[in-house]
């Protein structure tokens, strides 16, 4: 390209000037060329993406800033640091160094504090983005494999808060480690190995906190940045999904030209975030380190929590009884060698809750498009009511993980609605079954009922709240006809019949496919059409519009 | 087919049926027409947001002075107040600096520049040709190896891919020592003394009135120079004293209190966090992390939450001197359970 532009190409103005010099030698005004007007879809719900991102671009900053003072050594000293209360107390040089960012650096605590706050906020963020993602089926072909980058960066997450969590080695975050290292015991065969070779030897020991520190600031941090890479760069190969709406299809994006208006909009959002994130670090303390004293095995204080994002996993702990209806839930098992113990009171809650949802992550676009045989691509985004069974499901999983995470404040929901703590555990272990059944039930039916008004607007009209008298007596609201492209939005979805199971090439339907039927009837069972131009014609007024229980009314929606 | 609705306008409910879909669909109107901003028309309107857009601008240049401000000018001296103060200064110069730029860059992109939604198309994310292509060069590719024709070297090549990583994996083993016997014993022996956590003080049996609780370390815990806190993690025990007729000792732990004092192991049965309230009224003791509630009056046996084994006890008796010691180390691993517990 050089040898033409060479000599082709002349610029006239500075910028010219500029993008030649730069094209001239490692190319790249095919690059812009490409990008610098790609269309991007804007929506309110796509910040939480940029949100994350952002959040973690201030990770970084905020992160590097720390290691500068951070010590993460475990090896005992005497605090002689300005903060009186502990001055003279034996404790490690990881503590002791966090106290000296908090006390002796200008700018040290408000850097721990936007820190501690940006993580939160970045797990927050990561996990609202997944919501979206979820309930809008962006997930969908050809997206699935970045759901699952996805689903991997949710869970790399979790394990950057908490081992940046423990790195301060105080009192609330030593006790984080000793639940781990009790959870990490109750793992047959290999767990007791685990602990020692984690901790080099007995809980505590004297390495952890290094190593921590290694999978905190460079090897955690570096396979996220890895898959954020490979995220975006899917995201561009797919170009963003859209709304669906007037002028929006599966062939075309339609949104702002990336130069100038959507890398404004997105290049300003940075700086609101890292703005909000400051202004929570100056407002609001966020572990008070100096509070809780150096870690000792020996007190606690009730009613400490762990970051939110662990609460769930904590919830679980505590929901699971030791004793289930007389029966112990550790069990002593007599193998030729001895006895061994199987700890299920610990190794369930740890493993099957987070195993489920997990793993019905990971699957789910497999799953449902296995359900429903769609292997079209999908660029428009559901609205979440008009896809009920998967809107129930993903609301089912939310609560099922809510009641958990309620569960890891089971003593504050005690103290505070002055209830016995014993009885809170009972509902909520109750809850924990039944709370995503129910969750599902509800969700299914608001979607339908949002349905069902959708298509009385698109038919009717909204009301106006005037009401008239009609010339034989009768009176009636005033209705007033959607223009069509407000109409579009509320009837351009599809709602595909239930689908029998396929035979096979013997004319067998075969068990796969029978059950595939069933599942295909437990989503598109309860339905409501569309509106369509007939019906808007034939404008009667007054019709009952409910849902159409498909029935034994199989046949396939042509795709 | 039932009483379902075909769709026809004689009936208002309406199914979608297969085939007659494309027609009965609504059509897509296309694009709605754009329509103009104030400032699009309004040259003060642009004007002003022009304005708007510098003052932002401007609120942040301020707030990065308020930083430069509060990290100068506010004097740490010892105290929290002051420290408090320099961070919410330096916080909301940063937040004014931050969002200022932030929404002023927002504004001026909202109200200034083109608000026009254009469409672009999608492409193929691949054609059928390239795939085509690709497929036959790794089936060359594949072909030209003769991995297939050969599976004496497919096969001894598997093997030794399956095997070389297996040092990556065995050269961690250094990261700690086996676990042995370290989680059954504890530094608790014949003779030695309890005494206070933290100050290391040893206890005399009179000392201990009826409903108190002390929080026990053993004597020389605090003199270790090495391995203090994983003593410590093992020997915490909580030392309590009741009514001797309401403690329920069974056969062969008669005599593993002494008067209605009792001593047992303070680390949870569950996943080991202290166990660090003790309800005198209820002779409960409470584990604040999961909540596992053990009973005092039944050896400690689990009442309520996720632990399933009782605390262990800790043999105690009196010396010469009157001072409460252990009569051996506890009988059992104290803790979280573990696969080889037994
Ligand atoms: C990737 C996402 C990250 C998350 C979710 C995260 C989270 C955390 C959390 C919750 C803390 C405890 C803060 C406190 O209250 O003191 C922490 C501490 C720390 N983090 Fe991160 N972090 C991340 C990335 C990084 C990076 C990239 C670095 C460095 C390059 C870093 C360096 C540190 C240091 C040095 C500390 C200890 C400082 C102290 O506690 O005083 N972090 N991290
Ligand atoms: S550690 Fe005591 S209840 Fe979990």
């Amino acid at each position: 390209m050089s040898a033409a532009s060479e000599t082709t190409y002349t610029p006239t103005t500075k910028v010219g000037h500029i993008t030649n010099f730069v094209d001239e030698r490692v190319g790249g005004s095919g690059i812009l060329r490409e990008f610098g007007r790609k269309v991007f879809p804007d929506h309110w719900s796509f910040m939480f993406g940029e949100v994350a991102l952002y959040s973690f671009v201030i990770l970084l900053l905020s992160g590097t800033f720390l290691t500068f003072f951070f010590d993460p050594s475990m090896a005992e000293t005497h605090y002689d640091g300005p903060y009186v209360p502990l001055k003279g107390i034996e404790m490690s040089v990881a503590y002791s160094s966090s106290l000296n960012i908090s006390f002796d650096i200008r700018g040290g605590l408000f850097m721990r504090q936007v820190h501690h706050w940006a993580a939160l906020l970045f797990v927050a963020s990561v996990s609202v983005h997944m919501l979206r993602v979820f309930f809008t089926g962006a997930f969908r072909k050809p997206r699935e494999l970045n759901w699952v980058v996805g689903g991997v960066l949710v869970i790399l997450s979790m394990a950057a808060g908490f081992t940046g969590y423990s790195l301060p080695d105080d009192l609330l975050s030593g006790n984080g480690l000793r639940i781990i290292d009790g959870v990490m015991k109750s793992i047959p065969i290999v767990g007791t190995y685990l602990s020692f070779f984690l901790f080099g030897g007995e809980f505590p020991g004297t390495v952890i906190i290094g190593r921590l520190y290694v999978l905190h600031i460079l090897l955690i941090p570096a396979i996220i940045l890895l898959m954020v890479v490979v995220h975006l760069f899917m995201v561009v190969v797919h170009k963003h999904t859209q709304y669906p709406g007037p002028g929006r299809n599966d062939r075309n994006v339609v949104g702002y030209p990336l130069g100038p208006v959507y890398a404004a909009k997105a290049g300003g959002f940075f700086f609101i975030v890292f703005g909000v994130v400051a202004l929570m670090a100056a407002a609001f303390t966020i572990n008070p380190i100096w509070n809780y004293g150096p870690y000792d095995p020996s007190p606690v204080s009730a009613g400490t929590q762990p970051d939110w994002y662990i609460g769930w996993v904590d919830g679980a702990l505590r929901l699971m009884p030791g004793w289930l209806l007389g029966l112990p839930m550790e069990w002593h098992i007599p193998l030729p060698w001895g006895v061994n113990t199987l700890s299920l009171n610990v190794l369930l809650p740890a493993l099957v809750p987070a195993g489920i949802v997990f793993t019905v992550l990971f699957t789910y676009p497999w799953i449902e498009r296995w359900i429903t045989r769609d292997n079209r691509e999908h660029h428009v985004l559901d609205r979440p009511r008009n896809v009920p069974t998967r809107t129930a499901i993903g609301v089912a999983g939310f609560v099922f993980y809510c009641v958990m995470w309620a569960a890891a404040s089971s003593d504050l929901i005690a103290t505070h609605f002055h209830v016995s703590l014993n009885d809170v555990t009972y509902w909520l272990r109750a809850l924990f079954f039944i709370g995503p059944v129910l969750a599902f039930i509800v969700a299914k039916r608001v979607a339908l009922a949002l349905q069902r008004k959708d298509r009385e607007i698109a038919l009717h009209g909204r009301e106006t709240g005037r009401i008239v008298r009609l010339p034989h007596g009768e009176y009636q609201e005033v209705h007033a006809q959607l223009d069509e492209y407000k109409r579009y939005k509320l009837v351009g979805y599809e709602s595909p019949l239930p689908e029998a199971g396929i035979p096979n090439a013997k004319g067998i339907v075969d068990k796969k496919e029978k059950r595939r039927a069933m599942l295909s009837r437990f989503f598109f069972e309860d339905r409501v059409a569309p509106a369509t131009p007939a019906e808007l014609e034939a404008g009667h007024g007054h019709g009952h519009h409910e849902a159409v229980e498909a029935g034994e009314d199989t046949k396939a929606v042509s795709h | 087919m039932g009483n379902h609705s075909d769709g026809t306008p004689t009936s208002s409910d309406a199914v979608a049926k297969a085939g007659q879909n494309e027609v009965e669909k609504f059509q897509d109107p296309g694009l709605p027409p754009h329509r103009l901003r104030l400032a699009d028309t309004d040259p003060r309107a642009a004007k002003r947001a022009e304005r708007q857009v510098a003052a932002l601008f401007v609120v942040s240049a301020i707030g990065t002075l308020l930083f430069f401000f509060a990290y100068f000018g506010i004097r740490l001296d010892d105290t929290i107040g002051t420290l408090r103060l320099q961070n919410l200064f330096l916080g909301l110069g940063t937040a004014f600096a931050m969002l200022g730029i932030g929404t002023g860059i927002v504004h001026w992109a909202r109200a200034l520049m083109p608000d026009h939604e254009v469409s672009e198309e999608r492409h193929e994310i691949r054609s059928e040709e390239d795939r085509q292509a690709a497929v036959k060069i790794v089936d060359d590719i594949v072909d030209e190896t003769g991995i297939k024709r050969r599976p004496l070297i497919r096969n001894t090549l598997l093997g030794a891919l399956a095997l070389a990583p297996l040092p990556a994996i065995v050269v961690f083993r250094d990261l700690g020592p086996l676990p042995g016997d370290a989680l059954r014993h504890t530094m608790w022996d014949e003779g030695v003394r309890l005494v206070r956590d933290p100050t290391g003080t040893p206890i005399k049996a009179s000392d201990v009135t009826i409903g108190s609780a002390f929080h026990v370390i053993p004597e020389g815990l605090n003199e270790l120079h090495e391995g203090k806190l994983e003593e410590k993690a093992k020997a915490v025990v909580l030392l309590m004293r009741l009514n001797p007729e309401e403690l329920n000792p069974s056969a062969g732990r008669e005599d593993w209190g002494y008067n209605g004092i009792v001593a047992y192991s303070k680390i949870c049965t569950h996943v080991g966090c202290p166990v660090a309230l003790y309800e005198q009224q209820t002779h409960h003791l409470l584990c604040p992390c999961h909540q596992s509630t053990f009973d005092l009056t039944q050896e400690c046996k689990v009442i309520f939450g996720p632990a399933k084994r009782p605390l262990p006890q800790l043999p105690i008796k009196v010396d010469a001197e009157g001072y409460l010691v252990a009569q051996s180390d506890f009988h059992e691993p104290v803790g979280p359970s573990f696969w080889e517990r037994g």
